[in-house]
């Protein structure tokens, strides 16, 4: 089985797909968060793959960062899941309608 | 993968081409498990397996670092605090009724929004025919080093100021966390 750069673009896109599908659909918050964390993942596998690519190490190094702004995405986002959930007793994102949105 | 250089354009060959699709397809399985589990501690857990199904490809690519670094601190460390914030808010008896918005019609519009533009990239973009050079990966002056001894290189002379930058988000995100969760002295319910 020979891979070439389109197979790695085309499961980078479901998988980024399947994320973004998880944020738009998903009323738990928690969940929503998770799949902000998979469309990260999905952009990490097309930098590893263009970096091999081309063979340049930079993608690597990049997809270091990216891991980096996941951390502390997810250390904020878990955060706001505790004090939405201290003020209105529920996860679903549906329920924070506080603006009107 | 050492007969990568045979097909011009060729990532993996042989049974690292195999490697590669059972965990992407397994990888791309979880993905769909963790958007329609209704339960958030499954969904952790596939999104757990997910992650190191990435890095099972990661490694594939000659990135054992990052793949190191995705189970490290994804596997370890952000998935321990999701399930941390799970269990903390986790309502026993209080089933979701519903898993699911009512806005199909808009997320699906939005993933055709990219697929379009996606299909026509993949379909016209012919990437050029570089030669293949592994060892670009763990070069460090002219000697065989390792993947991480390369990325360290890469990262402290070419890319010290991002790495700093990096470091004052991670101090923000930490002190905003602290504040975020925080329970206000007045406001006890």
């Amino acid at each position: 089985m020979t891979i070439t750069i389109n197979h790695f673009l085309v499961v980078s896109f479901l998988l980024f797909s399947i994320g973004l599908l998880g944020v738009l659909v998903r009323r738990n918050f928690l969940t929503v968060l998770m799949s902000v964390e998979l469309m990260l993942n999905a952009v990490n596998l097309n930098l590893i793959a263009f970096s091999r690519r081309l063979s340049d190490l930079t993608g690597q190094v990049f997809s270091v960062f990216v891991i980096t702004i996941a951390a502390g995405e997810a250390a904020i986002g878990l955060a706001l899941t505790i004090s939405l959930f201290r003020q209105r007793r529920t996860l679903n994102v549906e329920d924070a309608n506080t603006m009107q949105g | 993968m050492t007969g990568a250089q045979a097909v011009p354009g060729a990532l993996l060959t042989g049974a690292a081409g195999w490697l590669f699709v059972i965990f992407a397809v397994l990888a791309l399985g979880m993905a769909i498990a963790v958007v329609v589990a209704r339960n958030p501690i499954h969904s952790a857990l596939f999104l757990l397996s997910s992650f190191l199904l990435v890095a099972c490809i990661f490694i594939l690519q000659q990135a054992e670092f990052v793949g190191a670094v995705q189970i490290l601190v994804y596997a370890g460390g952000i998935m321990v605090l999701f399930l941390f914030v799970i269990m903390l808010v986790h309502q026993r008896g209080v089933r979701e009724r519903l898993t699911f918005q009512h806005q199909w019609d808009v997320a699906l519009l939005f993933v055709l929004a990219f697929l379009l533009p996606f299909l026509y990239v993949l379909w016209t973009e012919r990437f050029p025919d570089l030669p293949q050079n592994l060892d670009a990966f763990r070069t460090v002056r002219g000697k065989i080093a390792g993947n991480t001894q390369a990325v360290a290189w890469v990262l402290y002379r070419d890319y010290l100021l991002p790495f700093e930058v990096a470091s004052v988000f991670l101090l923000v995100a930490m002190i905003g966390a602290v504040v975020l969760g925080k329970r206000s002295a007045e406001k006890v319910d």
